[in-house]
C-alpha cells in the first residue's frame, strides 16, 4: 500500500501545482519584460500575505513532486533500492524544502520599508 | 539500426516528461539559492539578476520556461489518460489541445521578451 | 536469375555466463520470407548449434518473439522485407529484459512469475455445483475485459517496455492487463485482493505510460490502457476509502 501512497502523492501535489505554474509562467512572462531588479521582485511580495502562501504551498509541493520524480529516476537509471533510495529520496525532499522555504521567506518577510 | 529503436511518439513524450522533470529539479537549488540572497546579501541578488539582462542567460531561461510549460502540460495529459475513462479519439484530441496550448504560450512569451 | 542474393544477419549468440558475442551469416534471400524462415536457414544450413525457439509458425503459439534490429517481434510474422528495408543487415537478438538461455532462447520465467504475482488467477464467485452466471456481452465492463483476453503470452511487451529495464520489480504490461482484464469480470469475486496485488511496489503505478507495450503488441491490444484502468480503479478505491 505504501508504493500507491507514494503514487498519490505524486499526482495530488502535481494537481496542486498546476494553478501555481499557470500563475508562475504567466509573472515570468509579465516580469522579465523590461527587465528583472531586485526592488522590482521585492516591491511585489515583501509583506504580502498573499504571496507568502502562494509560494509557500507551491515549495511543500514542489519539495514532495521533485523528490518522488527523482526518486523514480534514482531507481530506473542508477539502480538504487529499497533504504538507500528511499533515504535519498527524503534528503533530496528537505533539502528542496528547507531551500524553498528560506527563499519564500526571504521575498516576503517584512514590509516594504 | 537507429539509435533509438524503439522511439515513437508515446514513448518521445515519456522522455520528455522525465528529462524536463529531471531539469527543473537540478535548477530548484539554484533557483532557491539566488532568490534567498534578498536577505543574506541583496546586492548580489541584484547582480544575479544583471545577468539575466544577456543574451545568453536569456536563452537559458526560454530553456527553463520551456521545460516548465513542457512538464506541465505532459502532466495534464497524463493525468488525464491515467485518471478520465476517456476513449482513444478524445485523447488524441486532448493532445491536440495541449499542444495548441503549448503553442499560444510559446508564441506569447516569444513576444514578451 | 543467376546470381543469388543474400541477407546480412547478425545473430546474437551465448549463453548466461557468456557475454554476448555476435556471429555474422549471410543468408539466401527469398520472396515473403519471414525473420523465423532466416534463423530456420541458419540452423538448418550454417550453424546446427543455433538455439531458438518456436512451435506454431502462424503467430498463435508466441513463443518465437525475439529482437529483430532493436524491436520486439514475432518472428514468424514478421517479413524480412519489412524489417530490413534501408538496413545493410538484420540484427536478432534474444527477447530483452529477460535472462538469456542460449542463443536466442529466453527464460520466459520472470515473466511468468509476475503474471501470478500479478493475482491474475480467477477467485470464482459460484462452486461447480450452481449454475453457471449469465454474463452480459454488452456490458461496458465485458468491453473492457474481452479488450484483453487475445493475449497469449509471448512477452513482446514485456521486452519493449523501458520501465522493466529499469525496475526488476515491475511487474509488466502483460500480466497488469490479466489483472484489469480479470478486474472486469462479472464472475470475479476478489477485486480488492487484485488491487492490493497490483499497487505494491513494482505495480501498476510504477507504469510511465510509454506506450511501448502498446505499440509493439502483435495482437493490438492496449496494455497501457488497461494499466491506466488499474490506476483509476485503485485511485477511486483509495477516495472512497477516505472519504
Amino acid at each position: 500500500m505504501r508504493e500507491f501512497h507514494l503514487y498519490m502523492a505524486q499526482r495530488l501535489s502535481a494537481l496542486v501545482m498546476a494553478p501555481f505554474v499557470l500563475v508562475h509562467l504567466g509573472l515570468i512572462i509579465y516580469a522579465i519584460q523590461g527587465g528583472l531588479s531586485a526592488a522590482e521582485i521585492l516591491g511585489r511580495t515583501q509583506g504580502s500575505v498573499f504571496w507568502f502562501l502562494f509560494y509557500g504551498m507551491f515549495v511543500v509541493a514542489v519539495s514532495i513532486h521533485a523528490a518522488l520524480g527523482l526518486r523514480t529516476i534514482l531507481g530506473e537509471w542508477a539502480g538504487l533500492r529499497g533504504r538507500a533510495l528511499d533515504a535519498t529520496a527524503a534528503v533530496i525532499g528537505l533539502g528542496l524544502f528547507a531551500m524553498g522555504a528560506h527563499a519564500v521567506y526571504a521575498v516576503t518577510a517584512g514590509g516594504p520599508a | 539500426m537507429r539509435a533509438v529503436p524503439r522511439a515513437h511518439p508515446l514513448w518521445l513524450a515519456y522522455i520528455l516528461h522525465r528529462l524536463s522533470g529531471l531539469g527543473l529539479a537540478l535548477f530548484l537549488p539554484a533557483h532557491f539559492w539566488v532568490l534567498s540572497q534578498a536577505m543574506t546579501n541583496p546586492a548580489r541578488l541584484d547582480a544575479f539578476l544583471e545577468l539575466t539582462g544577456m543574451p545568453l542567460v536569456k536563452l537559458a531561461e526560454t530553456g527553463l520556461v520551456f521545460l516548465l510549460a513542457v512538464h506541465f502540460f505532459g502532466g495534464l495529459r497524463l493525468m488525464a489518460l491515467e485518471w478520465l475513462p476517456w476513449s482513444a479519439p478524445q485523447k488524441s484530441l486532448a493532445a491536440a489541445a495541449t499542444a495548441g496550448a503549448f503553442l499560444v504560450s510559446t508564441l506569447f512569451l516569444m513576444r514578451a521578451i | 536469375m543467376t546470381e543469388e542474393t543474400t541477407i546480412k544477419v547478425r545473430v546474437q549468440r551465448g549463453t548466461a555466463d557468456d557475454t554476448p558475442r555476435f556471429d555474422r551469416f549471410e543468408v539466401p534471400a527469398h520472396d515473403s520470407q519471414t525473420v523465423l524462415d532466416v534463423v530456420s536457414w541458419i540452423q538448418q544450413h550454417a550453424d546446427p548449434g543455433l538455439t531458438y525457439r518456436f512451435a506454431c509458425r502462424v503467430g498463435m503459439c508466441g513463443s518465437c518473439a525475439m529482437m529483430v534490429n532493436g524491436v520486439p517481434r514475432w518472428t514468424c510474422r514478421t517479413h524480412v522485407r519489412k524489417v530490413l528495408g534501408d538496413a545493410a543487415e538484420i540484427e536478432i537478438r534474444p527477447l530483452r529484459n529477460l535472462p538469456v538461455i542460449k542463443d536466442l532462447a529466453a527464460d520466459l520465467d520472470p515473466f511468468f512469475d509476475k503474471w501470478v504475482a500479478a493475482e491474475g488467477r480467477h477467485h470464482p464467485t459460484r462452486t461447480r455445483h450452481d449454475p453457471i452466471a449469465p454474463v452480459d456481452p454488452g456490458s461496458a465492463e465485458r468491453a473492457q475485459a474481452s479488450a484483453g483476453i487475445e493475449c497469449i503470452n509471448c512477452a513482446v511487451c514485456y521486452a519493449a517496455c523501458d520501465t522493466v529495464t529499469g525496475n526488476p520489480d515491475y511487474l509488466g504490461p502483460a500480466a497488469l492487463q490479466r489483472a484489469w482484464t480479470l478486474f472486469n469480470d462479472a464472475k470475479e469475486a476478489d477485486r480488492d485482493a487484485i488491487l492490493d496485488a497490483v499497487t505494491g511496489p513494482g505495480g501498476c503505478t510504477s507504469c510511465h505510460s510509454m506506450g511501448s507495450c502498446t505499440a509493439y503488441c502483435p495482437n493490438d491490444l492496449d496494455p497501457m490502457s488497461a494499466i491506466a484502468g488499474l490506476k483509476r480503479a485503485a485511485a477511486r478505491r483509495y477516495f472512497r476509502k477516505a472519504g
